[in-house]
């Protein structure tokens, strides 16, 4: 069985390289273009790792985030999170929100494909 | 003799005596005084001493009571002689620290204590009131019996108004040679010359009388003698304590009254003079008494009875038809009248206005006195307080009907100035004599005269009630006036002076022996008492040098006069070796300046200025003065230190204010760097993301191309926000180059149309505009202007969201002012969003379908900005509505 990701990104352009790159190496790839079905998609789909933009249309990130770590179903999901800003207060809030990664943008495809392989587990 | 002729005489004299004043005045102002400061003037001068009541009086005293009116000139003798060297250290004393009045000494001894002044000065009014009165009423006499002796052709005089004229006569000549000036040394050598003038003619007039009445009426001096021990006045009783004490009496009365206390001290010109003085003046009081005798007992022999003795020189060559003679006698007694009441009138208003006037104006009106020139004051106070002592002496006159003996009333003043002998005396032999003393010893003295005395002298029952003369007041016997202490058949005049001046004397000597002396009080009393020993001893002992000259020099300005108050200054400078006309305000400079000034306000007055400049205790006007202006300097310099204090606080709160503004600035350049990465970034990551999957290879040829095509999209993304944020930078700083053309509106609208078409092509957009409202031509850089309206169209092209889109494009034009509405039909801008939409960044929606980095709007205001207009959102209009206002002639741009 494929592994599932669920993508939450709202620029195309970064959705469709990152959908290429993570569909040509197996995974199966969901996406979001903004987080207000967020937690039912996690629920059905029941990914192995959500990818999570910082900077969304409506719900940010971080409010997604806190959903998914108060919601005891969704919980230990791991979320890897990409933001554009990739200043240090962001990834410091990040990790306070309980982020399993915080990646960049811009980021190598390499960097994108380990660090989904790694959290998505040894499965 | 007509009453006019009379008139005239006097008027003629009283000229003559104006002419030698002011002659004297002139030759003094000039330095040229020369014999006129001679002993000779100074021993007439002191004739004062014999006034009408010695000139007329005299014979009637005799005629009443034999020898005794020698008493008058035996005291005098006996002092001049004998006690010459009293009037020695008094005149010493006197030029020493330059005393004005007998009451300035007396206050100057006894630690410049003006309360001393004041009793005196009053003692010394009280006592010299009756005595000009006197005078008065017998120049008033004179001119009666000139004119009842003579044809009844011309008016009778009013006597009370003749006193009214003589007074106010009186009064002028004093004013106009007593206070011409405030000389140092209060000197007038214009009236002492006319004094010894006027000495010499009642001296030849009585003179002459009594040589035209010895060989004249009887027959030569054996003849004389002959009818002497015939008459009346040979059986007259020799009373020895009266004798005693009338000598006594006027002794003190040279010494202690006013008048003489001026002309034998004040107007003293040299301590010499007094040498010849000691023998020159019983001479002339001997020739002044010489006749007396035979003058009186003519009369007596050769008037009917009844005719008033006091008038004889007058009335018997005026019996005997001699009007000549009659005429010089009379001018005599005027001379007599007229020296006396000068003089007096001087000294009283000296005291008056020194030690009573000046130290209520210095206290009451102290800004002008100390703004203006207080010789001014000083002078008016001078003049107006001669004005009061005639006036007095007139009313006096007039009340009391000018009914009592002349001799009587001159008794009575004179033991009212003794009361001043024991404080004087005592003051300068005796150092142990203190202030307490001298001011209780005067005031008991003063009242037991008052009361045993000289109200008595209204007549029983006027002033004090019969009763009390009788049984004494509140039925105590003991207290009866005429017989103080159950002492009685004394003669009521030697029974107030034994009890006024033997409690005077006790009072002063046991309190002086029971007080002490303060430090002035103590530096002034060795001053006088040894005054011919310490030469160099002032009479102050400044020890401390701390007044400023310059103030010094100002003070002593307003009273000594600006020439005068320089001359002192440069001449005491001259003395300590200094250049200029400031010396160094020494103890003994200060102690000098006192004495001048003192010379003319008085010693105490005098002390009290230089008190507060010099750094004593008292605290003055001129210290209030400078107080105040202080005060006033420092509420000004509070007022500006609170401007400053405003100012700063002010400063402050901008600078709090820029800080906060520049803090929210960081936060808001922090947030837009931020911003910026992240619109900068969001491209990047796609570019490096399908960069990377290309460069992988292996890849069918239409995913290549599709890749590249975003690869493409997203640099031209990331040019165009290069491009925007440079425009936003150029017109923030004002640094945008605006190329002002005069342009049709309408053509500048056309071109947006046409250039925003492109954005999202594929919509059908129904444009609605008002083509004749359009034809404007305004003055602006068009290509700006149509940035602004493309970036307008264009969001409406993005963002209205209806169905069937519509953008309504209105133009209006009033008062130089031009707006263009571009209104859509979509559902607008949320209200809570209004207020965001011109800031950088504000995207509100999906900003991928925007295509932009959010910066439009905010381009949009400072181009407006920069075109002198605005652009607003216009809520409430169906749709998204934005207004953009503009000058219709922008002459140079608006953000310079």
């Amino acid at each position: 069985m494929s592994r599932h990701v669920l993508l939450i990104e709202d620029e195309q352009h970064i959705a469709e390289a990152i959908s290429f790159i993570l569909g040509r190496d197996g995974w199966q790839v969901t996406h979001l273009s903004d987080g207000m079905t967020a937690e039912a998609a996690m629920k059905t789909g029941r990914p192995d790792l959500v990818i999570l933009d910082l900077m969304l249309p409506g719900r940010s990130g971080f409010e997604i985030l806190a959903a998914i770590r108060a919601d005891a179903e969704l919980s230990p999901m791991p979320v890897l999170m990409l933001t554009a800003k990739g200043q240090g207060r962001e990834r410091d809030e990040a990790e306070r929100a309980g982020v399993d990664r915080f990646m960049a943008k811009p980021f190598s495809n390499a960097e994108m494909l380990a660090a989904v392989r790694d959290l998505a587990g040894g499965a | 003799m007509a009453f006019n002729l009379l008139v005239l005489a006097c008027l003629a004299y009283v000229i003559f005596l104006f002419l030698v004043a002011f002659w004297v005045e002139d030759r003094a102002a000039t330095g040229r005084t020369g014999w006129l400061r001679s002993p000779l003037v100074y021993t007439l001068s002191l004739s004062v001493y014999c006034t009408a009541w010695t000139f007329y009086g005299a014979v009637g005293y005799a005629a009443r009571s034999g020898l005794e009116f020698l008493t008058i000139y035996l005291g005098p003798t006996l002092v001049f002689v004998g006690w010459w060297w009293i009037l020695r250290k008094l005149v010493r004393i006197g030029r020493k620290h330059r005393i004005t009045s007998i009451a300035d000494l007396i206050s100057s001894r006894y630690g410049k204590s003006n309360l001393l002044g004041v009793i005196v000065t009053l003692i010394c009014v009280v006592a010299a009131t009756p005595y000009i009165a006197l005078q008065l009423q017998s120049v008033t006499l004179s001119f009666g019996a000139f004119v009842a002796t003579g044809p009844a052709d011309g008016p009778l005089p009013d006597s009370q108004a003749t006193g009214v004229w003589v007074a106010g006569g009186l009064a002028l000549f004093t004013i106009l040679f007593g206070t011409r000036n405030l000389d140092a040394n209060e000197q007038h050598p214009g009236v002492v010359t006319a004094i010894a003038v006027e000495a010499v003619v009642k001296l030849v007039a009585l003179l002459a009388v009594g040589i035209f009445v010895v060989w004249g009426l009887a027959g030569g001096p054996l003849d004389v003698i002959e009818r002497v021990n015939s008459s009346t006045i040979a059986d007259w009783d020799l009373m020895p304590s009266r004798w005693a004490g009338l000598m006594f009496l006027s002794a003190a009365a040279v010494i202690c009254l006013p008048r003489m206390f001026q002309v034998l001290v004040v107007e003293n010109s040299d301590e010499r003079h007094l040498a010849t003085a000691s023998w020159a003046f019983p001479l002339y009081l001997f020739a002044m008494s010489l006749f007396v005798v035979p003058i009186a007992v003519i009369g007596l022999e050769r008037l009917p009875a009844g005719a008033n003795p006091d008038l004889f020189v007058l009335t018997l060559p005026l019996s005997e038809g001699r009007e000549g003679l009659a005429m010089l006698a009379f001018l005599g007694g005027f001379s007599s009248a007229t020296s006396m009441v000068i003089v007096a009138a001087i000294a009283l208003a000296t005291m008056v206005s020194n030690h009573i006037v000046m130290p209520i104006v210095l206290a009451v009106l102290p800004k002008k006195a100390v703004a203006g020139d207080l010789r001014r004051i000083v002078l008016l106070a001078r003049r107006v307080s001669i004005g009061a002592v005639l006036g007095m002496g007139y009313a006096y006159y007039a009340l009391s009907g000018g009914s009592a003996a002349l001799a009587a009333i001159g008794l009575i003043s004179f033991v009212g100035a003794a009361q001043m002998l024991p404080a004087l005396l005592g003051g300068i032999f005796w150092r142990g004599a203190t202030r307490s003393g001298a001011a209780l010893g005067l005031s008991v003295g003063f009242a037991v005269w008052a009361y045993t005395l000289f109200l008595p002298s209204f007549g029983e029952g006027a002033v004090i009630p019969v009763h009390v003369f009788t049984e004494g007041p509140f039925g105590l016997d003991w207290m009866r006036p005429r017989a103080l202490f159950g002492v009685e058949g004394m003669d009521p005049l030697i029974h107030s002076a034994f009890w006024s001046l033997i409690l005077n004397a006790g009072a002063f000597f046991l309190v002086s022996v029971l007080s002490f002396p303060g430090p002035v009080e103590r530096v002034q009393g060795a001053a006088f008492v040894n005054i011919f020993d310490a030469e160099g001893a002032g009479p102050t002992g400044w020890s401390r040098g701390q007044a400023e000259p310059e103030a010094l020099l100002i003070m002593a300005q307003r009273i000594l006069g600006d020439d005068e108050a320089l001359r002192f200054f440069s001449k005491s400078a001259e003395k300590q070796g200094k250049a200029g006309f400031l010396p160094d305000p020494t103890p003994d400079f200060i102690a000098d300046l006192e004495r001048r000034l003192s010379g003319s306000v008085g010693a105490a007055t005098a002390h009290a200025m230089i008190s507060q400049l010099a750094g004593r205790a008292a605290v003055s006007v001129e210290d209030l003065m400078a107080v105040a202006s202080e005060s006033a300097q420092i509420m000004e310099y509070s007022a500006r230190l609170e401007a400053q204090q405003e100012e700063l606080s002010r400063t402050a709160r901008q600078l709090r204010e820029a800080n906060e503004k520049l803090t929210q600035l960081s936060v808001q350049k922090d947030a837009f760097l931020s911003q910026i990465s992240h619109e900068l970034r969001t491209p990047m990551t796609s570019i490096r993301a399908f960069s990377e999957i290309m460069m992988e290879g292996d890849m069918p040829p239409e995913m290549i191309a599709r890749q590249a095509r975003i690869i493409n999209e997203e640099a031209i993304r990331l040019t165009r926000l290069l491009d925007d944020l440079l425009d936003l930078s150029v017109l923030e700083n004002g640094t945008v180059q605006l190329n002002l053309e005069l342009a049709n509106l309408q053509g500048i609208i056309d071109r947006s149309l046409a250039s925003s078409s492109h954005t999202r092509p594929e919509r059908i957009f129904t444009i609605h505009r008002d083509l004749p409202s359009e034809g404007l031509y305004i003055r602006t850089d068009p290509d700006r202007l149509a940035q602004v309206f493309i970036n307008l169209i264009s969001n409406s092209r993005k963002y209205c969201d209806s169905a069937n889109p519509e953008l309504k494009i209105v133009v209006r034009h009033k008062g130089g002012r031009v707006t263009v509405d571009f209104i859509d039909n979509g559902s607008g801008i949320p209200k809570d969003k209004q207020a965001l939409i011109f800031e950088k960044f504000a995207r509100l929606t999906d900003q991928t379908r925007a295509g932009g980095a959010g910066l439009g709007l905010a381009i949009c205001r400072e181009i407006m900005a920069n075109l002198g207009g605005t652009i607003t959102y216009l809520p409430g209009q169906g749709g998204a509505a934005f207004r953009v206002t503009l000058p219709l002639r922008l002459e140079k741009p608006a953000l310079a």
